[in-house]
């Protein structure tokens, strides 16, 4: 029964640490489609975010710089669709696909002209990693039954990225919810006329809200590459963006629903690799591909309003023009 | 808030133009402070421009303005907010899914948290309320509560403010006669507490009731200035026209023969629930021009849309040529068509045309699968191009160039060209929405005499507009809407606009309140 | 869009700028190689030398190029109904798997002239199922058919990978691919095609997909501007309202016009599955379904702009492929960024230099514009 229990909780540790990049990046989303940018370029910003951060920290060994660098590469490209959707009025679609193809190409074409690993960056030591902090005590009662281990696994043993995510979700929602900002954000997602009229930029909303999502998104990138690995490999993100994006819209766009949306997801990929060849009682082997489809199938089904409705703050994915 | 003596607002050779129109042409305007001052002008006579660019949604290409004797440079609604200038547009610029007090607090938030805001807002927008008499709760979603109600939320964000001058553009569009009268006792309390109020309309009656002064704009420019005691309706309508107002379109008396259409307890309710037809029975018969008068938003646009086919019935039935239309039996546009019926759109640019077709695609909208179009698999190009010609020379379209964008003609052209498409297949039944919206003068006449023709060509033709003039030159019969349903019926040759007037704004003085939605 | 094509001549708007925007990526690119320290020129020369040197080159380039052909055409067809299909990767993908059960089911018992269209059938058929779910939400229910579409590509992988790894896994093999079909399933690859004819060409993949490729931008071109369907397409896609008044049914024409894109997506499958690889296995849509976006971006969503972009992309493919063999400097990944590059300037930015240009036209060849 003991081991059981420990599976259980080593199970929720590693859902903790799948969903951290779900859970900045899903916020990422959040902002920015509240302000009705639709963004589905969340994957490709968080592989430069990935990349950058490793290699500032793989050459200054810092990996405080790593952070900071894989934030403003990710700041950078969310300008840049700014650039592209906001100011000049483009297909915030088109851009969104045009920013993860450059990043999945660059990140490699780049790794490989300034490291020579075949697009890997060097490994990076723990001095230039995120490491683990462990809570006073955790591992005093780390032998506790129950509680011990929950402790000790679950709530220490994370890295500060970690703790920062689920920091971010109360946060968020208190910025969306309870500010100037936030009633501003929203307003411009649902009517941007009557913000213009109002007497406030909407272009300035909107780009204030996609340096926002670029910051989470860079968080999200350095998690992955200095925190969760130990350096960049090519395509490290592997759909983890668009998971979020899913996650997002699951979450019907709200702060609280979307953490738990991302849990539920990371859950599912810690929860995947373990099934493997299992028996489960009363559904026999579970094929591991379903596992790992469920949360695409979830939000279809919840897009589809089977699950109460999804609806998308209504401005999103329109420029906004004056009329005459 | 106005130095004494100082006007509230100077306007000073304002120009503007969109690309090759002059919309606005040396614009002067002098607004005395605490006084309502209306411009009055047909659509597109630069009313909506020139107010833009007071509230500084558009820049003037030069001019000055002056606010309570300040020369000031208004290059945003900020600057127009921080200049006393509040504006209640003519479509609301309300975030629907907010309550009522986080769209009045919206842009004036007071800091930046919203707790505190929030409580000051709430006391400051109950004394509002109290002082005005513009009840709205202010917890209220705004998305659910009716447009009467949506209005006073914009009133009252421009008042929390503290707007010395309120631009109103068109507010009575979308409201019924009792709330238009509210709004008006309303903007009185304002004038009466020192708000300066410009009000644009192109209904006279308003200006004659509520207004001190009154500016006439034409063709981009000021051509008259008056004191609202000294003027007339009459006057100020050739004004706006620039000519006599063309009462009468010449015709012989209707010769009404069999029944083309007939409607029974035809009920529509739109996507939120409301009802916008309300048991509606009418006859159409062939050979006569049945007009339906009313306030804009009376559920004559959903009357229209449900008889062609556009917008499902959800009650009664409609008997075309003895086939009967339920709501269980349902029949869209294309059905509709083939009963030979055909129907010239309110809105052309959203509905008659497709903007980006040339003007031969636009040609054959809704008819594209008529075997004089089409072949088995493919369009007849050749075909549709020489009779979308032939059609443009008989109907006058200019330029008469089958392959330009249709985007690319006249309002009055593009009008002539979708009603070619839907006079030149001899329909028995003809449905008509605005047919002279936006149009010029000299198309107004022609597309009025083919009308006629077709009347006397033994059609039956249902004439919805908002143009009352237009309803009272044409019909041979009148219908009254008013709130979905139909209130009066009076014969064409004995109608005038006093009594349906009358009938449009206040047919049933104790029923006709709104109808909450909520 | 008026008063835009008003101050642009036609010409300006449909060649000009667009060539404009694709030099501006490729001026991107360039930079780009001049800053990992080579010479783009010299780049330059070895990719057109890889594309287009030599017989064997040649064929790469346009067996690439049909694959981009099917997947820019799939984008542009839903895009005159004004829809995004992002989803030609996974209906690209399940259009494969139809192409491959339909193989290996009758391989042995039909021969090549009955299999072939039931073959484009089964591609046909899969992709546009595949197409048809997030359509039908659309439709009926107003799910957004981007993210659909996304989270479709997702499923379809997760379903091949199961199936492969599962049920058509030849059965004592590692590796997840099916068995190799029986030779009268196979496409004849063009040089086998040409030498009946007694024309001798280097050996390489392109195959008789691309005859195939063409047929459907025929086909396409006729349906979207010559026949009733194609006006209605475009209809619902310029203006619903006016589609809603000629009496088209806009849930209709959204779910059809999805699955013919879904089904020319599929063909991928036929020019892979039966045309080359002759068994079925993972990823082979590798990257053809996001490039068809590109594709139909840079062509205009018409189909003499996307047999051209496919050719130049085609040619990015094997010069790319080329270029990496002759310098490692410069992995396939390089293609990859001139592609996101393209979709960036001729799609996002499409926009970005219209004033610019519009400002010049005034200026130099204003007098013959009001005259027209």
């Amino acid at each position: 029964m003991a081991e059981y229990y420990l599976l259980a909780v080593l199970t929720l540790d590693a859902t903790i640490r799948v969903s951290t990049p779900l859970i900045l990046a899903a916020l990422a989303g959040l902002v920015v489609e509240r302000s009705g940018v639709i963004d589905i370029g969340l994957e490709g910003k968080m592989l430069a975010a990935a990349f950058a951060a490793a290699a500032a920290a793989s050459l200054t060994g810092s990996v405080w710089l790593g952070l900071l660098a894989g934030v403003v590469v990710s700041v950078l490209l969310a300008l840049l669709h700014g650039f592209a959707c906001i100011t000049h009025r483009g297909n915030q679609i088109v851009s969104g696909v045009a920013i993860n193809i450059v990043v999945a190409g660059l990140t490699v074409l780049l790794g490989i002209s300034w490291f020579e690993r075949g697009g890997q960056t060097p490994p990076l030591p723990n001095s230039a990693r995120f490491n683990a902090i462990t809570f006073p005590g955790a591992e005093a009662v780390a032998e506790v039954p129950i509680l011990g281990a929950l402790y000790a696994e679950l709530v220490s043993g994370h890295n500060i990225l970690v703790y920062l995510a689920f920091l971010a979700v109360p946060a968020v929602w208190w910025l969306v919810y309870r500010t100037r900002f936030g009633l501003r954000l929203r307003a411009t997602g649902e009517n941007p006329a009557a913000v213009d009229t109002a007497g406030i930029s909407v272009v300035r909303m909107r780009y204030l809200a996609l340096v926002l999502c670029g910051i989470l998104c860079g968080i999200a990138g350095s998690y992955l590459s200095t925190g969760h690995g130990a350096g960049f490999l090519r395509d490290m993100t592997a759909g983890k963006g668009f998971i979020a994006l899913a996650a997002m819209i699951f979450g019907k766009w709200r702060p609280v629903p979307v953490l738990f949306a991302c849990l539920l997801f990371g859950f599912l990929d810690a929860v995947a690799i373990r099934l493997q060849g299992v028996e489960v009682p009363l559904l026999g082997e579970v094929p591991v591909q379903f596992v790992q489809a469920l949360p695409y199938i979830l939000t279809v089904v919840v897009l589809a309003g089977f699950i109460g409705q999804a609806i998308a703050p209504r401005a999103s994915g329109l420029p906004y023009v004056k009329e005459h | 808030m106005a130095a004494s003596g100082a006007p509230a607002i100077v306007l000073r050779g304002i120009n503007k133009h969109f690309g090759p129109v002059h919309a606005n042409r040396e614009v002067s305007l002098t607004v005395p402070a605490g006084t309502i001052h209306g411009i009055v002008g047909e659509n597109g006579a630069g009313k909506s421009t020139l107010m833009s660019i007071l509230y500084g949604f558009y820049q003037a290409d030069s001019g000055e303005i002056e606010v309570a004797g300040e020369a000031r440079r208004i290059a945003s609604p900020e600057d127009a907010i921080k200049a006393g200038i509040g504006m209640v547009h003519q479509h609301f610029m309300l975030v629907d899914v907010f309550t009522v007090l986080e769209n009045i607090l919206l842009g004036a938030e007071g800091g930046p948290l919203l707790a505190g805001g929030l409580a000051a807002a709430r006391a400051e927008v109950e004394r509002l309320e109290r002082d005005y008499g513009l009840e709205v709760d202010p917890d209220a979603v705004v998305g659910e509560l009716p447009v009467g109600l949506r209005q006073r939320v914009e009133l009252l964000k421009a008042l929390y403010r503290g707007a010395g001058i309120l631009i109103l553009d068109e507010p009575t569009g979308v409201l019924t006669p009792q709330e238009a009268d509210r709004l008006f006792e309303i903007l009185r309390s304002m004038r009466e507490r020192g708000v300066t109020i410009i009000l644009i309309t192109h209904k006279l009656r308003e200006i004659m009731a509520i207004t001190d002064n009154v500016s006439v704009m034409r063709a981009g420019e000021i051509v008259a200035e008056r004191a609202t005691a000294e003027t007339t309706r009459e006057e100020l309508a050739e004004l706006m026209v620039g000519r006599p107002v063309l009462l009468r379109v010449e015709k012989t008396a209707a010769r009404p023969a069999e029944v083309v259409l007939q409607a029974r307890d035809l009920t529509v309710i739109d996507d939120k629930g409301v009802v916008r037809v309300d048991h509606v029975d009418f006859t159409l018969r062939a050979g006569e021009i049945v007009g339906i008068a009313g306030v804009s938003g009376n559920g004559q646009s959903e009357l229209l849309e449900a008889l062609s086919g556009i917008r499902p019935l959800d009650g009664g039935e409609l008997v075309v040529h003895g086939t009967t239309i339920t709501p269980e039996r349902p029949r869209d546009a294309h059905h509709m068509r083939a009963l030979n019926l055909a129907h010239v759109p309110e809105d052309r640019q959203r509905m008659g045309l497709v903007p980006a077709f040339q003007a031969w695609e636009s040609a054959i909208l809704g008819y594209q699968d008529d075997p004089q179009y089409t072949g088995p698999v493919f369009l007849k190009i050749g075909a549709i191009v020489g009779d979308t010609t032939a059609k443009m020379a008989r109907f006058d379209v200019r330029p008469a160039e089958p392959l330009l964008g249709s985007a690319n003609f006249s309002g009055g052209n593009q009008q002539k060209l979708v009603l070619a498409r839907e006079i030149e297949r001899q329909p028995e039944i003809l449905l008509v929405g605005q047919p002279t919206r936006g149009v010029d003068i000299g198309a107004i006449e022609f597309i009025h005499r083919r009308l006629i023709e077709m009347r006397d060509g033994c059609c039956g033709v249902l004439l919805v507009s908002v143009e009352l003039d237009e309803i009272l030159s044409l019909s041979d019969r009148i219908l009254v809407m008013f709130e979905g349903r139909i209130v009066g019926e009076v014969p064409g040759a004995e109608a005038d606009a006093r009594t349906i007037g009358l009938m449009m704004a206040n047919a049933m003085p104790d029923e006709a309140t709104v109808a909450a939605d909520g | 869009m008026a008063s835009t094509t008003a101050k642009l001549p036609v010409w300006a708007d449909v060649v000009l700028l667009p060539l404009i925007n694709v030099a501006l990526a490729f001026l991107v690119s360039g930079l780009l190689i001049a800053a990992l320290g080579q010479d783009p020129f010299e780049a330059t020369w070895i990719l057109v030398r890889g594309a287009f040197g030599y017989e064997e080159s040649l064929g790469y380039t346009f067996y690439y190029t049909t694959n981009f052909i099917f997947t820019g055409l799939a984008v542009a067809v839903a895009f005159h109904a004004m829809l995004f299909n992002i989803g030609g990767e996974g209906q690209a993908y399940i259009g494969g798997l139809g192409v491959g059960l339909a193989c290996l089911a009758l391989d042995q018992s039909l021969p090549f002239i009955l299999l072939l269209p039931i073959c484009i059938v089964g591609a046909a058929l899969f992709g546009a199922a595949w197409a048809f779910i997030p359509a039908y939400l659309q439709a009926k229910r107003g799910s957004h058919i981007v993210i659909t579409t996304i989270m479709f590509n997702f499923i379809a992988a997760s379903v091949m990978v199961y199936l492969l790894a599962n049920v058509l896994i030849k059965p004592g093999q590692m590796s997840p691919e099916s068995r190799e079909f029986a030779s009268n399933a196979w496409l004849p690859f063009m040089h086998e095609a040409l030498a009946w004819f007694g024309i001798e060409v280097a050996r390489s993949p392109l195959n008789l997909s691309l005859v195939w490729a063409l047929i459907c931008c025929v086909g396409v071109w006729a349906l979207i501007w010559h026949t009733r369907w194609g006006y209605e397409i475009r209809s619902v896609g310029s203006n619903v309202d006016a589609a809603v008044y000629a009496g088209i049914a806009p849930a209709r024409i959204i779910i059809i016009a999805m699955c013919l894109s879904g089904g020319l997506a599929g063909f991928v499958g036929i020019n892979e599955i039966i045309g080359v690889q002759h068994r079925l296995l993972l990823d082979f849509s590798a990257g053809y379904g996001f490039t068809g976006i590109a594709v139909s971006l840079m062509g205009r969503n018409h189909p003499v702009g996307i047999v051209l972009a496919s050719l130049l992309f085609g040619a990015l493919y094997q010069g790319g492929a080329e270029l990496s063999f002759e310098n490692p400097a410069f992995t396939p990944d390089l293609v990859v960024v001139i592609q996101g590059l393209v979709v960036l300037f001729s799609g996002a930015l499409s926009y970005m230099l219209r004033p610019t240009l519009e400002r010049l036209f005034q200026r130099f060849a204003a007098p013959a514009l009001v005259e027209a």
